[in-house]
């Protein structure tokens, strides 16, 4: 008995030696992150290595300010991600909903494109809806353009689809035999009941639209329509740029995520790992 | 289950009509655009314009080549590490398993542009903290940026630090989906940890790691930020230009989509293929 708490003392020990320096790796550059964006640029570009944050966040905040109307773009950000996540969400759910609900003619094929176009790299589209939304539309530097082409996410209606398929009919046979319509079924019966799933999707999706870089990019190229991943980018390779200010840019950027994440781990790691586990 | 087309297409139509706009007629359209000549207006069809500019394009190799190098090295590299991080983080011994879990999956919700600039700060070459500390162990700076073994180097360090967790997160999921008693029966019979970890953890991950594999192609053919941003545009000299950035030249500096168009398809063609043989060889031998 002893001899055995012993071993099981040395593997705890070298599970713990082995996992601690990696995890401090791990968070390293995330923690310089929040060091470099309160470090002066000269304390940034010093020949002394400096590991512990300092005073100057908002000096950085202002410089970032002044190299780009950052306030703005994080307002383009959340307003586009919040109207995505919504949309995004109630279209893919009553597309959900009806490949779980019915039987109907060319099922197999709507299901088919949708789950084979997934493999594909967005790379193979982008082209064709930049010349669509921007040259045909006229639509660059809008909401619009921000906001509705991500929409094509299959994300949700995976998501959704298996939820509404884990619910017993029963329950939506008996509302509909009493009169319910199918609408109002979907929306008060099954929605309600889909809740846990609808919160992991919506993070993820909310994630997805926060830190969109290459669409953003292309579709806005006036800077009071800029996200702030994009006005963040259009900063980095500037030769006269403050660097503290890119910095307090990417903490601003990046902290409010760690908040939701340490918050909503369990919603987070749904959402992760819905599609490989089944 | 109702046979109602009607309804059913109601709840369809709004998502159907956006995944058909930007999603399946612009596939079909760039296959289109890739036999257009679209250096002038109007574009006119000229079926070899673009394939055979393409087949004989140098910078066209050098991209294709940076991102099948990134891919073979860095996505065993990251699903082995993955797959140690969630065995660990799996292991009853383990305390403080949540600081452990935030270490590893914090990266997942940090974005491209924020990381890829501390990256660039950390690897500064005369005052970068990497450098810094490689200095303290008597190693002589590294200029990760000029020198194109040390940039691609980086690439893949950066893109392995954002995306183990991510991978780890689903492969933990897949092991707890392995049932307790397997290991019980193997501790009985005095199977050792690292065997009961080769002979049941690995086989039994199977069709989650060939899922983790090919998500992570896809993913690396597509590479973009990191180089654009990183190693700026692809520096030096072209060293880091990968098929992503190779694309966005042609079809966004140059607008010259028709090429584009065609390098846009060679990359969802190698990633098929690549992601087809994964599944071939992760496919259930019984």
């Amino acid at each position: 008995m002893r001899k055995k708490s012993t071993a099981r003392r040395l593997r705890t020990l070298a599970l713990h030696g082995f996992l601690t320096p990696l995890a401090l790796v791990w968070l390293f550059p995330i923690w310089m992150m929040v060091v470099f964006s309160t470090l002066p640029d000269n304390g940034i570009f010093s020949p002394s290595i400096r590991v512990i944050p300092s005073t100057q966040f908002f000096a950085n905040f202002a410089n970032l300010q002044h190299d780009t109307n950052f306030v703005r773009a994080l307002y383009v950000s959340i307003t586009v991600a919040l109207i995505f996540t919504a949309l995004s969400v109630i279209l893919t759910s009553m597309a959900g909903w009806a490949l779980v609900r019915y039987q109907f003619a060319g099922k197999t094929v709507v299901v088919a494109i949708i789950l084979g176009t997934l493999t594909l790299p967005y790379f193979a589209v982008v082209i064709p809806q930049f010349i669509m939304v921007a040259r045909d539309f006229k639509l660059a530097n809008t909401w619009i353009a921000l906001i509705v082409p991500p929409l094509f996410n299959s994300l949700g209606v995976l998501f959704m689809r298996q939820s509404f398929s884990m619910m017993p009919p029963e329950l939506f046979d008996a509302a509909r035999v009493e009169g319910v319509k199918e609408w109002r079924i979907f929306a008060f019966v099954a929605m309600p009941l889909a809740r846990p799933t609808i919160a992991a999707l919506a993070i993820i999706l909310f994630l997805a639209s926060w830190n969109n870089y290459l669409w953003p990019l292309l579709i806005s190229s006036k800077r009071e329509m800029f996200t702030a991943p994009v006005a963040l980018g259009s900063l980095i390779g500037l030769t006269k740029v403050s660097w503290g200010g890119i910095m307090a840019g990417a903490v601003l950027l990046t902290l409010p995520m760690l908040v939701f994440f340490v918050v909503l781990q369990r919603h987070f790691i749904a959402g992760i790992s819905a599609g490989a586990v089944k | 289950m109702r046979r109602r087309t009607g309804t059913a297409y109601r709840f369809l139509a709004p998502y159907l009509l956006v995944f058909t706009a930007f999603w399946v007629w612009p596939i079909i359209n760039s296959f289109v655009l890739s036999f257009q000549n679209t250096r002038s207006a109007p574009w006119k069809f000229a079926p070899a314009f673009n394939w055979s500019r393409l087949v004989g394009d140098p910078a066209f190799y050098n991209a294709l080549w940076n991102t099948l190098l990134i891919l073979v090295i860095q996505v065993p590299i990251m699903i082995a590490l993955a797959t140690v991080m969630a065995t660990l983080l799996n292991s009853p011994l383990l305390k403080a398993k949540g600081l452990f879990r935030f270490a590893f999956f914090a990266p997942v919700v940090v974005g491209e542009v924020a990381y890829s600039a501390v990256f660039r700060l950390m690897f500064n070459l005369d005052f970068g903290i990497i450098n810094k500390l490689l200095g303290t162990f008597g190693v002589e700076a590294v200029s990760w940026f000029s020198n194109r073994t040390a940039a691609m180097a980086l690439i893949i360090m950066a893109i392995t630090w954002r995306w183990a967790g991510y991978n780890a997160i689903i492969i933990l999921a897949g092991l707890q989906s392995i049932p307790e008693d397997v290991y019980e029966a193997a501790t009985l019979d005095r199977v050792s940890k690292l065997r009961q970890f080769f002979f049941i953890t690995v086989p039994l991950l199977r069709p989650v790691i060939v899922f983790c594999v090919v998500l992570s192609v896809i993913g690396t053919m597509q590479l973009f930020t990191e180089p654009f941003l990183i190693t700026n545009r692809g520096g030096p000299g072209g060293g880091t230009e990968t098929l992503g950035l190779f694309l966005y030249r042609q079809g966004f500096t140059s607008l010259n989509f028709g090429y584009a168009s065609a390098v846009a398809y060679t990359m969802a063609g190698v990633a098929v293929v690549i992601s087809l043989f994964n599944m071939w060889l992760g496919r259930d031998p019984r």
